[in-house]
């Protein structure tokens, strides 16, 4: 015996779609991860002063750029909702696609960038400043890699235009891993 | 509601928007005025946070159960930082001293001189 969709897809006990209903939990409990490191973050940087000496070799323009791109991949993930909600999988799957480059342009950039620091003696053991910046920024990436993959995967589906509802969901996953960009950027590259 | 398409502006609008943001979030810092760094790093990044939330995530058009479980959850952080912060952002207390914390600002200091110097 098969089900043809998980039960949760057909379900709506709570006023809006089980899948939908889950991706806004798993946020909530993110605002929580991030927020607790952050938080720790901006505590510990107020009681030590000569981070300063530290954080001024993080370099702003990278992370300007990569605050660049990640928004541009929110606009992509928005409009292939855009395109769900009129039914066109195909130009859904495309703008996914577009996000998913996005993500990887990030990393990639990332990691070019964290090349040039490991090789200036600037590791996660050094100081804490760089143990906080490697932790934080390395979990978001992991996060963006994690969103890639399922965002390939529903590109998939919605190329053939099925499970059109995955589209929002892992748009709205993607605009959270973007806003947790937003307040990493001024957080390590600004507030020096 | 995701079957139904909503009524919603210009996405590459609010995209534009959004960048206009990130240049004098850059910018406004170089002007190394404590007040307009602030402003400009910190209090745009919550503009940005609020923009992408209310425009791309449709915040705004969900049950408002929603808003109200990301909000709690933030206030909880907030809650979270503001009680143990005295203990992290402070070295002394009226019954102690962080002498490791202490030190490594003064070494860090030193250090940071030091590299100044150079």
């Amino acid at each position: 015996m098969s089900f043809p969709k998980p039960i949760a897809t057909l379900r709506e006990a709570t006023g809006m779609p089980t899948g939908r209903l889950a991706v806004w939990w798993v946020i909530a409990s993110e605002i929580v991860i991030f927020g607790g490191i952050l938080g720790s973050y901006i505590m510990h940087r107020l009681g030590h002063p000569e981070w300063a000496h530290q954080s001024i070799h993080t370099n702003t323009w990278i992370g300007a750029f990569n605050t660049f791109v990640l928004l541009t991949s929110s606009l992509c993930a928005v409009l292939a909702h855009a395109e769900a909600e009129k039914k066109n999988g195909p130009g859904a799957a495309k703008y996914l696609m577009y996000t998913t480059l996005g993500g990887l342009t990030f990393l990639i950039v990332k990691s070019i960038e964290w090349t040039n620091e490991i090789k200036h003696g600037y590791t996660i053991t050094s100081n804490t400043f760089w143990s906080f910046y490697y932790t934080a920024a390395g979990l978001h990436g992991l996060h963006v890699l994690a969103g890639m993959i399922i965002m390939l995967i529903v590109a998939a589906d919605a190329k053939k235009g099925k499970e059109l509802q995955r589209v929002e969901n892992i748009g709205i996953y993607w605009h959270f891993v973007d806003v947790v960009w937003i307040f990493l950027f001024p957080l390590l590259y600004i507030a020096k | 509601m995701s079957a139904d398409a909503h009524a919603h502006p210009s996405y590459v609008k609010i995209w534009g928007i959004l960048m206009g943001l990130l240049v004098v979030s850059v910018v406004g810092p170089m002007i190394g005025i404590r007040v307009v760094t602030l402003i400009t790093a910190f209090g745009i990044a919550i503009v940005k946070a609020y923009i992408v939330a209310r425009y791309f995530m449709h915040i705004n058009i969900e049950k408002k159960y929603v808003a109200y479980l990301v909000g709690s959850m933030v206030v909880l952080m907030l809650l979270m930082v503001g009680a143990v912060s005295p203990d992290v952002m402070h070295h002394d207390g009226a019954n102690w001293h962080n002498q490791a914390a202490a030190e490594e600002v003064k070494r860090g200091m030193a250090a940071g001189e030091k590299e100044e110097h150079h």
